[in-house]
């Protein structure tokens, strides 16, 4: 694991995680609170992801953080902490929908051959990173929705991928796939999110009011 | 090596991440210095995943962390032992009140009547006539409300509300409650 990985994503971690997690098994289960803290909204954005739904992301992510809780001591050293909770969330997501939400439909969109190429289909000039744009709450949703549009198995990838950061291999192993599988789905989704973006992102929405009647649609 | 936009649409998410070895990386950068389609959607894509890594892109919501910490606390061992504690309380709680329960029924048996009133002040002593398969006890042998007068016995009161008689609402009317 390259030293630079761990640093990025933590840049300020008060307690080596590894004595924190030990002093947690010798029973100072207080500390758990600090442990967790940094990963509070990965958990949740991690099962929402997946599950699409507020409500239902918030009781999974408490049911995961749970269980992490209860199992530290079947942490084993070799992974991180923060890989071996999120594969705890997406077992626990998996479980909720398969048990209490298994009407919940799967877009169109998901049924794309994972083998076949993908041609971008949308050839709009974006070149702007209008990040400032994030502090539109209309602009966030729009991203939102873009990405719950995207099939189960390209969420996950680039939630895990872009959004958390994870590494491939991390991905992969989280996500019990093969690291060629983790690039190609992520192709797939980083392809298909720019060809449902990018109209809008061309459509010089720093200068012009964002969604104008008779813009093209996202 | 020249690549095509097909092979370069293909490899656009390995380019970005830096998966491609140097030959190919090369041969990328040249097609896009010419290829303005494929700019463009190295551009979009780039800014896919910049804009989604952004951490504003993930609302967690309000409240959250409170409630996760609450579910948490409630969970925790210590708060196990509390929660075992007040198990434990409650359970001695409730043995205790079904011992005062039963002692009280052992004191105060149920009475035979449904209708009787309880008697006070009977002293415990006093010798009072019952008939085995009546509900009364009566002050004496003579009171003209004992049904049976084949099966008397005469006991001490304590004995007779110990078995649940009642007092005879004529011949024990001053000790009634009412």
């Amino acid at each position: 694991m390259p030293e630079e990985v761990t640093s990025l994503e933590h840049p300020a971690r008060p307690l080596n995680e590894e004595m924190l997690i030990q002093r947690i098994r010798d029973g100072e289960h207080d500390l758990f609170y600090e442990l967790i803290r940094p990963y509070e909204r990965r958990v949740y954005s991690t099962a929402f992801a997946i599950l699409r739904n507020e409500a239902d992301a918030e009781d999974v992510a408490q049911e995961a953080v749970l269980k992490a809780f209860k199992h530290i001591r079947q942490f084993r050293a070799e992974a991180r902490f923060s890989t071996w909770l999120t594969q705890i969330t997406i077992n626990e997501a998996h479980m909720w929908r398969r048990k209490a939400h298994a009407d919940i439909m799967e877009p169109i969109i998901d049924h794309h051959d994972e083998e076949g190429n993908y041609t971008p289909r949308d050839f709009a000039d974006w070149r702007e990173i209008p990040l400032e744009t994030l502090e539109r709450k209309e602009v966030r949703r729009k991203l939102a929705e873009a990405l719950a549009s995207l099939g189960e198995k390209y969420r996950e990838i680039f939630v895990l991928r872009d959004m958390q950061h994870l590494s491939i291999e991390e991905t992969a192993k989280t996500l019990g796939i093969s690291t060629a599988s983790v690039k190609t789905r992520l192709l797939r989704a980083r392809l298909m999110l720019r060809d449902l973006l990018a109209p809008g992102f061309g459509g010089g929405w720093t200068s012009k009011p964002f969604f104008v009647k008779g813009t093209k649609p996202w | 090596m020249v690549v095509n936009c097909e092979q370069v649409w293909q490899e656009i998410s390995n380019y970005l991440d830096g998966e491609v070895d140097a030959s190919l990386r090369a041969s990328m950068d040249e097609h896009f210095r010419t290829c303005k389609r494929c700019t463009s959607v190295l551009e979009g894509t780039r800014n896919v995943v910049q804009l989604y890594g952004d951490e504003r892109m993930v609302e967690v919501p309000l409240g959250f962390s409170h409630r996760l910490h609450r579910r948490l606390e409630a969970n925790m061992p210590g708060n196990r032992r509390t929660f075992l504690g007040w198990m434990v309380a409650a359970t001695t709680a409730v043995v205790l009140a079904g011992s005062f329960e039963a002692a009280r029924s052992y004191s105060r048996p149920a009475l035979r009547s449904r209708h009787a009133q309880p008697a006070t002040g009977v002293p415990p002593e006093l010798l009072v006539v019952v008939s085995t398969v009546g509900k009364t006890f009566h002050g004496s042998t003579g009171c003209p409300f004992i049904h049976d007068k084949a099966h008397l016995q005469t006991i001490p009161a304590r004995e007779a509300m110990r078995q649940g008689y009642v007092p005879c609402v004529r011949c024990m009317k001053k000790y009634l409650t009412a």
